[in-house]
């Protein structure tokens, strides 16, 4: 893969409240590529995530990050959205009483817009996000029903990929999306990603168990404790890493 | 965040012009010859001008109410003056063609169409501009189906004997201070009759605007609908922006007789001061229907984001057994707004059913209460009601109470209240940024969805409307 990085991450340290949580993290992700994150409770892997995508209680201490060629902490969060990068959150939040359809719209709304393309009209939309609804086995009904609102941990997480399908990010940083998933949920989620993966697309999977990445398959997987990439490799690592252990890095 | 929030708490008030027209002030203050002259003015029979001195000597005797979680100093009632109305040529307009120009522009501005455009949304208008009635749209088709549709002062002179029979038959003259002094210098407002099993064939709607500076404006309205009619009710306010706070008390009377329905709703949009809570209305508004016969209904729904100072309880009394009281409110204050508002549903009758869904935002600064209470008599047997009341808190410098009064006298009743309050989290706002959404598109998402059981009960129109508003008042409060 000879193209230029989608991602570059060099020397990231990053904290909250003042403790320091990723201390020195090197990455680089050129499009098509899958990494898997790994590592233990407490090991920065959501920090990771969370401060790529912007969040405000992470303050990025010294490093930098560029995504596709531009410095990435010059972006607000929602620009960061609309130049591609999509966050697959641990625990979606619930937002009563505005329909699911109506914040999918909202946000492909957004989207659109800053790529230029038109907004779609509300048949379009409907027929589109249906489409997607029936490839992970969502109801039509779900579309109605509040943005998360009395959603199972299995609707909640493939209801992140249904958004990641319409948004069709660039990258797509996926946090422990296979939390409190049974293993039908699970495979029904990873199978929403694996149609997600094209020759264009950067993912980072975040997980703590190697068991996801029996469906998704990563090309490289990175191991992070204390706030550093102890060890990186390819698949074969994982399945090393669930053989003897965290302790094993350590 | 809370400092992001902090930042961004400025607004703007659209409809804060002033209309520059030729008007006819009284000086400030009040006494019986103030009352003689409006009387006079209007050209008020006898009895009027007496049930006007009535209310005037009782409210001599009132004190100001205390109770409300609001603070604010006190109105100055000897600086306020009690009449303004557009100066014509001769005198009122007699029809609509005879209005300033300028005032029918003033209401085009706002988006309140008088003329053409009234008639293809079908939409009959009253507006009251300062103090008086300006016109009355659609007023030959409605005759057609019976329905009167007039200003108060026309209603005095042309349905006497409605008057006599109805004002002051829900809300009495000393019911409390600001009702009183409403009753003595009322000057304008709207007068509906509903005739027996009619359906009224179109939404009717009154508009109401302050203009002049130092002006109060007490409109009165009365609707009553006869046995076995419909009725749909809509009601707007708005004031230019002025430094000076002024007084708004309203008085609204309903009047729903056997099998009758009538539903009003309420966007109430008067300029809420500035951003340093200098200026804005103070709203001091007294709303109460009685459905007086059996299967009687009674539904309030109201949209309340402006006022620097809102206190407002629109009831409902069940006199007639299986009669129904509503009551659907959403009150969002941001800046330095005070709000107290809520309801009162009284059970008289045997088998009543209410139901009060209230949905309070605080933003800003702002203090937000609800205020309410469910009585039932001893008489009232198989009483019912539901209430649910919801507060949301946008920022750390809010505030939300809430104070529901309970007073049951019948062990046979069921009541249920529920009640939670809620943040705009940062977790909510955070996952609409992370799919591009901006905030402020975000937060209004967010209000909307939380609003969401109160604005499917306004009229269709007035639903997008009330969303829109929401989404301006919010413009602001987060960042």
């Amino acid at each position: 893969m000879s193209k230029t990085p989608l991602l570059e991450v060099k020397d990231l340290v990053a904290a909250v409240d003042g403790k320091t949580i990723l201390n020195g993290i090197s990455l680089t992700v050129y499009p098509g590529e899958v990494h898997a994150i790994m590592g233990p409770n407490g090991s920065g892997k959501s920090t990771l995530s969370n401060v790529l995508a912007g969040r405000e209680d992470y303050e990025v201490v010294s490093g930098s990050v560029t995504f596709k060629g531009n410095n990435l902490f010059e972006l607000e969060p929602e620009e960061r959205a609309r130049e591609g990068i999509f966050l697959a959150f641990q625990y979606p939040v619930e937002i009563p009483g505005v329909s699911n359809m109506q914040f999918l719209k909202a946000s492909v709304d957004a989207v659109r817009k800053h790529r230029g393309l038109e907004e779609l009209d509300a048949p379009t939309f409907m027929k589109l996000a249906r489409e997607h609804c029936k490839e992970l086995k969502l109801k039509p009904e779900f579309l109605k029903r509040g943005v998360n609102e009395g959603f199972s941990g299995g609707e909640k997480k493939r209801n992140e990929i249904l958004q990641m399908a319409l948004l069709e990010p660039s990258l797509a940083l996926l946090d422990e999306t296979d939390s409190g998933l049974d293993i039908d949920a699970l495979q029904v989620a990873a199978e929403g990603v694996n149609a997600l993966r094209n020759e264009e697309r950067g993912l980072i999977v975040v997980t703590h168990y190697q068991r996801l990445l029996n469906y998704i398959v990563p090309d490289y997987v990175h191991v992070l404790a204390d706030g550093k990439i102890v060890k990186s490799g390819g698949r074969e690592l994982a399945l090393e890493l669930e053989e003897k252990g965290y302790s094993w890095i350590q | 965040m809370s400092d992001e929030i902090e930042s961004l708490i400025r607004r703007e008030y659209q409809a804060g012009f002033i209309t520059n027209i030729e008007s006819e002030t009284l000086p400030p203050g009040l006494n019986e010859d103030v009352i003689r002259i409006i009387s006079g003015k209007k050209n008020e029979p006898e009895w009027m001008l007496e049930w006007r001195l009535e209310a005037y000597r009782k409210w001599r005797e009132m004190d100001v109410p205390q109770w409300a979680h609001l603070q604010h100093p006190p109105v100055d009632f000897d600086a306020i003056s009690y009449y303004s109305s557009p100066k014509s040529k001769d005198d009122a307009p007699k029809s609509l063609d005879e209005v300033d120009p300028e005032i029918l522009e003033t209401f085009e501005k706002l988006g309140i169409p008088l003329h053409e455009r009234a008639k293809l949304a079908g939409v009959a208008v009253d507006a009251v501009f300062d103090s008086v009635s300006i016109g009355t749209t659609y007023k030959d088709e409605l005759a057609k189906a019976g329905v009167i549709f007039c200003s108060i002062s026309e209603a005095v002179h042309e349905h006497p004997e409605l008057i006599r029979k109805y004002l002051g038959s829900v809300v009495p003259q000393q019911d409390n201070f600001y009702a009183a002094l409403n009753s003595a210098v009322f000057s304008d407002g709207s007068f509906v009759y509903i005739p027996k099993n009619t359906r009224c064939p179109m939404e009717l709607s009154t508009y109401f605007r302050i203009n002049e500076l130092n002006t109060g404006q007490f409109e009165r309205t009365l609707i009553v609908a006869d046995e076995g009619s419909y009725v749909s009710y809509l009601e707007g306010c708005t004031a230019p922006m002025r430094d000076e706070n002024q007084l708004h008390a309203a008085v609204v009377e309903l009047v729903a007789l056997g099998d009758a329905e009538i539903k009003y709703s309420t966007v109430q949009n008067w300029y809420p001061g500035d951003e340093n809570g200098k200026g804005g209305i103070y709203n001091f508004v007294t709303k109460r229907g009685v459905c007086d016969g059996a299967n009687s209904k009674i539904s309030w729904t109201q949209v309340e984001t402006g006022s620097a100072i809102t206190w407002k309880y629109p009831s409902v009394i069940l006199r007639g057994d299986n009669s129904i009281g509503e009551f659907y409110s959403v009150a969002l204050t941001n800046g330095y707004q005070q709000a107290d508002t809520g309801t009162k549903m009284i059970h008289m009758g045997k088998n009543t059913k209410s139901t009060i869904v209230s949905k309070g935002i605080s933003a800003g600064r702002s203090q937000n209460a609800y205020r309410g209470l469910v009585r039932i008599s001893p008489r009232a047997e198989g009483a019912r009601n539901y209430t649910q009341c919801d507060s949301l808190l946008i920022g750390d410098q809010c505030g939300a109470h809430t104070f529901p009064y309970i007073e049951n006298k019948n062990p046979d009743a069921i009541l249920e209240h529920e009640a939670t309050t809620s943040k705009v989290s940062d977790d909510q706002l955070f996952l609409c940024r992370q799919r591009g959404i901006d905030e402020e598109k975000a937060v209004s998402m967010i209000v909307n969805g939380f609003c969401k059981e109160v604005f499917k009960e306004l009229p269709m129109e007035f639903a997008v409307e009330a969303g829109k508003l929401l989404e301006v008042s919010l413009e602001g409060a987060v960042g």
